[in-house]
């Protein structure tokens, strides 16, 4: 038990440390300059701009940027739909699975394009090694470049001066891709081999002794690169079916705790890329303080819950000693899995070492408030960028209490951009609360549709809706699991939840972002409210606790909240 | 309804549980009781009432001084200038744009105009409440007259300058009155976050009996709507109209009328202060302070002699002179004539410069000053000439004239320019006997609103015709941050351009036509009452009292509205946190009981719970509404010190005061139930 703890808080402060380093090469890639890939990497880049016509040194309007988000976004879908429905017929296919039916296809495709990775299918049975690498794990690559991308304009247009010219998006995209993305996978994958995971294109399946004596055939595949970026992206999605828990997609301790790491590293190095590369350290580490403050709050409860153990079963006289270990797997333990659970619901990267389903109902109400909050780190580049709406907010309120008309970092804040940001803040409650009021309201009227969803009936019953449509608002694609989501109902809801959630969120603080680049810098003065103090770290943290956590309070008390009382 | 989003939804609310009290009367069985719910209803009215009422009570407080405004405008009788020089009796009313009138001691001034011919003292009481007169002339910056204030002394013609109706004091009126009230940038946008709140929690609000259905609870319609009302920012909501309006009548207070309440606003956001020297900095004109002798000259004959020379002089630094001398003048003296020994000369005998009737002895003549010779003095009937001017001027004459200038004077000239002060060389007869030495005197107090303007962020300006070197003292000695030297009135606009560029706010205070384009200029131009009409057109502020130190109370005035909104928004959104424990586990606690546990407040039963909010939140208007008429008390202690203050204060405070709020209102319901 001591040693978990121990180990958990070792693990964190190491993340943190090696975070601080990274952000600084994360700041140094998006300034422009050279780093060591260069030599690797900038031949190829330039061929591939010449082939496609692409200048990638031309500044661009925040408007333009988004065009062009849009526009490869939507080209890789349609790249990803052909993949899908066309993989049996297309090599790299040992086991001979089938295409994938387009409805299901159109459901992945759009799931990994906007980093969710929400999967109605199995990895070893619905999908091939070709569409594994050249769909999924490229989507996994390319979709965590397009946040981290918008990440870096809204830094540009942080930079104090007066400008409609914001960098160039596929200079962006690119480095994103090739120089954080790609030599932390590449690391990731070579260690996660070498511990056993399974890095093969040929062979096809392998068979290993059952548990009863039997044996049993395994699937096999490019599992290792694929598991890396699921992490270091916050994608999430596993190769296969069981995600983390699978042992060969996470045989021992060490990996793990590497796969942790990677959830968390690029979210938290991304904060402090925003002080190196801005040049105010201070700012950012108000933001990594109030971020992880609500981490480790939000921790703490899950990691309680889950070590004490079940009650009930404590009383049937089974031995409690290793914590609530239903759902868990053995080599990981009841405190792993709740680290991993809040890591990997903070971040949204949505992939499980444990069934979330089973959790005290503590630590499922811990989960459901990381995503419904959504930004403590939050996923590669949009973490940050939801946690900027609510500094816009918490700059508006605090500029005011001071005297002034809101500035942040030397721009008035003004009724366009609060438009924006209010609009923004309100979508994610809005997708959460009225998507699951509709599922709500089936399943209560017995609705012959919903008859067979709930694994479970009363509060967790519920807890599974409202975790369904959180997870896919908060662009997560974790599932609380023992909800049956293979229907039209599901699909299509959670789908549009799930299309809404990225691209709005995204386009909105980079539109204020541009919107305040575009204005004049405002001299700081005594007088100006600063945004990296304490004091203000403190009113977000209020603002996020008001706006993104009360909001889904009625909801919460239906939900776990009754379950833990009723416990 | 989009004026007030969060208001009109209150409005909604209470129309909806009057629907619910009607179908209790007709005999619907599912709402709970007719009591509980019209109780609900009439608190939701009494919101809205207390609301409005913040709202007339900012405006009545206007309306009160538009009132009595509005009887010095009434129709007043006027004499019309004709063509041909006669005076033709009228009424204010019969009077045009560039008509002429004349204006006699114990006359109305009919119309704003510019005095075009005379002098006279005018009581501007109606308008500025100051009862001490003034004094307007034609030509120069204090040419301008108002309709409505009463000339006390001589004659003046005044051309009218505005149309009829759209007089200086009608513009007032108007303003006070709250008729060309627009909702300021800043109300917008938190007329915004204020509806995004709304929203949010209508979704919230609207979700609900959805889940509550599928948990089996069913929520009456007075719950919901008791929460919704409770979660949405009611306070600032009802109270926003009533700060915007008390603002502005602060400023009509401190009698400054701010064209817009974006001007005010913008006052609380400025970073740049341009202070005239005279009249704000220091008191009034320079004022002499010692006198320097040469050393063969005794101090009485010296100042006996500098008296003299300012006998005629009418300035202020020569009324100064001959009151210093007084006081220097030692008792036993009076009417002894004053020998002066002059080297190489026999002395010179002078009269006593304070004997009755000197100024009209035959034989005496004044010399003014004129910028050619740059000195002025007298000739005495003996042949005697005293001369008062600038060193260089007085040097140069001496030496004409062969007499040498003794070392010590020259020392002391520069002693005193290098102290910010201005040396006067006295001679007589070409030989100078000393210096007297003239200084600003610095206002009281000033360093200390510098030091508090500094601590606010704002930088201070110091405007002066002064040179370099005594520029630098005074701008030393008064704590200012920056001083612009020799001013023309094209720096003072130069300046502001170049602040501007650097993205900063500026303010200024004007009062003649040549400071018009630098008000215009300025993001905040107050121009003064007395100024002229070109000035007041081209502010966006204008004081009645004439006194330059009141850009630093209008920076204040701005700050105080902001920080009243930002301080109210956030004590009503704190609120919520209490609300929701109020009022979550009085909607599910009777069918599931464990949710009894959020009930931290320990209220006696869901019904007082929720009429408890219900009442604790309206109540919080009328409680507030002195705070948002005063204004937040703004601090100059540094930005973060001031949100840390207003955090814990108003956000912490918001967090915890409606738990005791709300549970001593349960208690009293409860008891009484």
């Amino acid at each position: 038990m001591q040693t978990e703890l121990y180990t958990i808080l070792f693990f964190f402060m190491l993340t943190v440390a090696l975070a601080y380093p990274f952000g600084r090469y994360i700041a140094r890639v998006y300034a422009g300059e050279r780093s060591w890939l260069d030599p690797v990497f900038d031949p190829l880049e330039r061929f591939f701009y010449r082939l496609s016509g692409v200048d990638a040194k031309r500044e661009m309007r925040w408007q333009e940027h988004m065009k062009v988000m849009l526009t490869i976004n939507a080209v890789w879908f349609l790249w990803a739909m052909f993949v899908l429905t066309n993989q049996g017929w297309l090599p790299w296919n040992p086991d001979g699975n089938p295409s994938m039916t387009p409805g299901l296809a159109f459901h992945t495709a759009i799931s990994f394009v906007v980093n969710c990775n929400l999967q109605h299918y199995s990895g070893e049975a619905g999908a091939t090694y070709f569409s594994q690498i050249f769909a999924l794990m490229f989507l996994q690559f390319v979709s965590a470049g397009t946040g981290m991308a918008a990440g870096a304009v809204v830094f540009n247009a942080m930079r104090q001066r007066t400008t409609l010219q914001l960098g160039n998006f596929y200079a962006y995209f690119v480095k994103s891709c090739t120089r954080i993305l790609l030599p932390l996978s590449f690391l990731a994958a070579i260690v996660l081999a070498a511990e056993g995971v399974p890095m093969n294109l040929g062979g096809g399946k392998d068979q290993a002794p059952g548990p009863e004596g039997d044996t049993v055939e395994v699937s096999r595949g490019p599992v290792a690169g694929f598991v890396a970026i699921k992490q270091a992206g916050t994608n999430g999605g596993g190769y296969y079916g069981a995600n983390s828990t699978h042992p060969l997609e996470n045989p021992t301790i060490l990996t793990n705790m590497l796969e942790n790491f990677l959830i968390l590293i690029i979210p938290m190095a991304f904060v402090f890329a925003l002080g190196f590369y801005l040049k105010k350290k201070r700012l950012a580490f108000m933001i990594f303080g109030v971020m992880s403050a609500g981490f480790l709050l939000l921790l703490a409860p899950a990691l309680i819950a889950e070590m004490r153990g079940n009650p009930h079963l404590g009383q049937m006289g089974i031995s409690q000693a290793a914590g609530n270990m239903e759902g868990k797997e053995l080599r990981l333990g009841a405190g792993l899995s709740a680290l991993w659970s809040i890591s990997t619901t903070a971040t949204s990267n949505g992939s499980v070492n444990a069934m979330h389903d089973s959790f005290m109902p503590l630590g499922g109400a811990m989960q459901l408030l990381d995503m419904m909050i959504n930004s403590l780190f939050g996923g590669v580049g949009v973490g940050f960028l939801n946690f900027y709406i609510f500094i816009i907010l918490a700059t508006f309120i605090g500029g005011l209490m001071v005297g002034r008309t809101p500035e942040l970092l030397g721009k008035k804040v003004e009724a366009r951009e609060m438009k924006i940001a209010m609009l923004v803040a309100l979508l994610h409650p809005f997708l959460i609360l009225v998507g699951t009021a509709l599922a709500a309201w089936m399943a209560a009227s017995g609705a012959p549709v919903a008859a067979t969803w709930l694994n479970n009936p009363g509060a967790h019953g519920f807890s599974e809706m409202l975790y369904e449509f959180t997870s896919a608002s908060a662009n997560n694609g974790s599932g609380f699991e023992g909800l049956a989501d293979n229907n039209p109902f599901w699909n299509i809801s959670t789908g549009l939840a799930l299309i809404l959630s990225r691209f709005l969120p995204i386009v909105g603080p980079v539109a204020i972002a541009g919107l305040l680049a575009a204005k004049q810098t405002v001299p700081g003065s005594a007088g100006t409210l600063r945004s990296d103090s304490a004091t203000f770290g403190a009113l977000v943290f209020c603002i996020i606790l008001i706006i993104a956590a009360l909001a889904f309070l009625p909801a919460l008390a239906l939900g776990p909240i009754a379950e833990h009382f009723s416990f | 309804m989009f004026r007030n989003p969060v208001l009109f939804t209150v409005e909604l609310g209470a129309a909806v549980m009057l629907g619910v009290c009607l179908a209790i009367l007709a005999g619907d069985r599912s709402q709970g009781s007719l009591g509980y719910n019209f109780v609900i209803f009439l608190w939701l009215l009494l919101t809205l009432l207390f609301a409005n009422f913040a709202e007339a009570l900012a405006e009545a407080r206007g309306k009160a001084q538009a009132a009595s405004l509005r009887k010095t405008r009434e129709e007043t009788p006027a004499k019309r200038l004709l063509e041909d020089g006669s005076v033709q009796p009228c009424s204010s009313n019969d009077l045009r744009q560039n008509d002429r009138f004349l204006c006699e001691a114990g006359d109305l001034i009919p119309a704003d105009g510019e005095i075009v011919e005379g002098i006279a003292t005018i009581d501007e009481s109606a308008i500025t409440g100051e009862s001490a007169p003034v004094i307007r002339e034609a030509g120069g910056d204090k040419s301008s007259v108002t309709g409505g204030t009463k000339v006390l002394s001589d004659r003046i013609v005044v051309r009218m300058t505005t149309q009829p109706g759209e007089s200086f004091l009608d513009k007032m009126i108007a303003l006070v009155e709250g008729a060309s009230r627009q909702k300021t940038p800043n109300e917008i946008a938190l007329n915004i976050l204020l509806a995004g709140f709304t929203l949010v929690f209508l979704i919230v609000c609207i979700t609900l009996p959805s889940f509550s259905r599928y948990a089996g609870a069913e929520i009456t319609i007075a719950a919901l709507i008791s929460l919704f009302v409770c979660l949405i920012p009611t306070t600032i909501g009802g109270l926003l109209s009533a700060i915007g309006i008390a603002g502005m009548d602060r400023a009509l207070r401190a009698n400054v009328i701010a064209k817009s309440g974006k001007a005010v606003e913008t006052a609380g956001d400025l970073d740049t202060l341009l202070l005239d020297k005279t009249g704000t900095i220091t008191i009034g004109n320079r004022k002499a302070t010692r006198f320097y002798p040469a050393q063969h000259i005794p101090e009485p004959d010296f100042i006996a002699v500098a008296a003299l020379s300012s006998l005629a002089d009418d300035t202020p630094e020569g009324k100064s002179i001959i009151e210093l001398a007084l006081k220097h003048t030692t008792p036993g003296r009076e009417g002894v004539p004053v020998r002066v020994p002059l080297p190489r000369q026999a002395p010179a005998e002078l009269p006593f410069p304070f004997s009755e009737g000197l100024r009209k002895q035959p034989g005496l003549h004044f010399i003014p000053f004129t910028a050619e010779t740059r000195s002025s003095g007298l000739d005495l009937p003996g042949g005697s000439n005293i001369r008062k001017g600038a060193y260089d001027t007085l040097k140069a004459a001496a030496e004409h004239a062969g007499h040498t200038v003794p070392a010590e004077i020259s020392a002391a000239t520069s002693a005193i320019a290098a102290n910010g002060g201005t040396p006067l060389v006295v001679a007589l007869n070409k030989h100078i006997l000393g210096v007297i030495e003239l200084q600003d005197i610095i206002k009281p107090g000033i360093r200390e609103r510098f030091e508090r303007l500094r601590k606010m962020g704002v930088k201070t300006v110091m405007v002066t015709g002064d040179n370099p070197l005594t520029a630098q003292y005074i701008a030393q000695k008064a704590g200012v941050d920056d001083y612009i030297a020799e001013a023309k009135p094209e720096d003072k606009l130069e300046y502001i351009r170049r602040e501007q560029e650097q993205g900063k706010l500026v303010a200024m205070m004007g009062d003649g036509t040549n400071d018009a384009p630098a008000l215009a200029q300025a993001d905040v131009g107050v121009a003064m009452n007395s100024g002229t009409a070109a000035a007041k057109e081209a502010g966006n502020m204008v004081d009645l009292d004439n006194d330059p130190t009141k850009l630093i109370e209008v920076v204040e005035i701005g700050k105080q509205l902001l920080m009243t909104r930002g301080t109210l928004t956030t004590f009503s959104i704190a609120n919520d946190v209490a609300k929701y424990f109020a009022i979550v586990p009085a909607l599910f606690s009777a069918s599931i009981p464990a949710l009894d546990a959020l009930n931290v407040m320990r209220l006696d039963n869901p019904e007082s719970a929720i009429l408890s909010a219900v009442i604790f939140n309206a109540l919080l208007i009328p409680l507030l509404i002195p705070l948002a008429l005063r204004g937040v008390t703004y601090r100059p202690i540094g930005a973060s010190a001031l949100l840390r203050r207003n955090l814990l204060v108003y956000g912490l405070g918001g967090m915890l005061a409606p738990f005791a709020g709300i549970k001593i209102i349960d208690l009293l319901v409860s008891m009484l139930v």
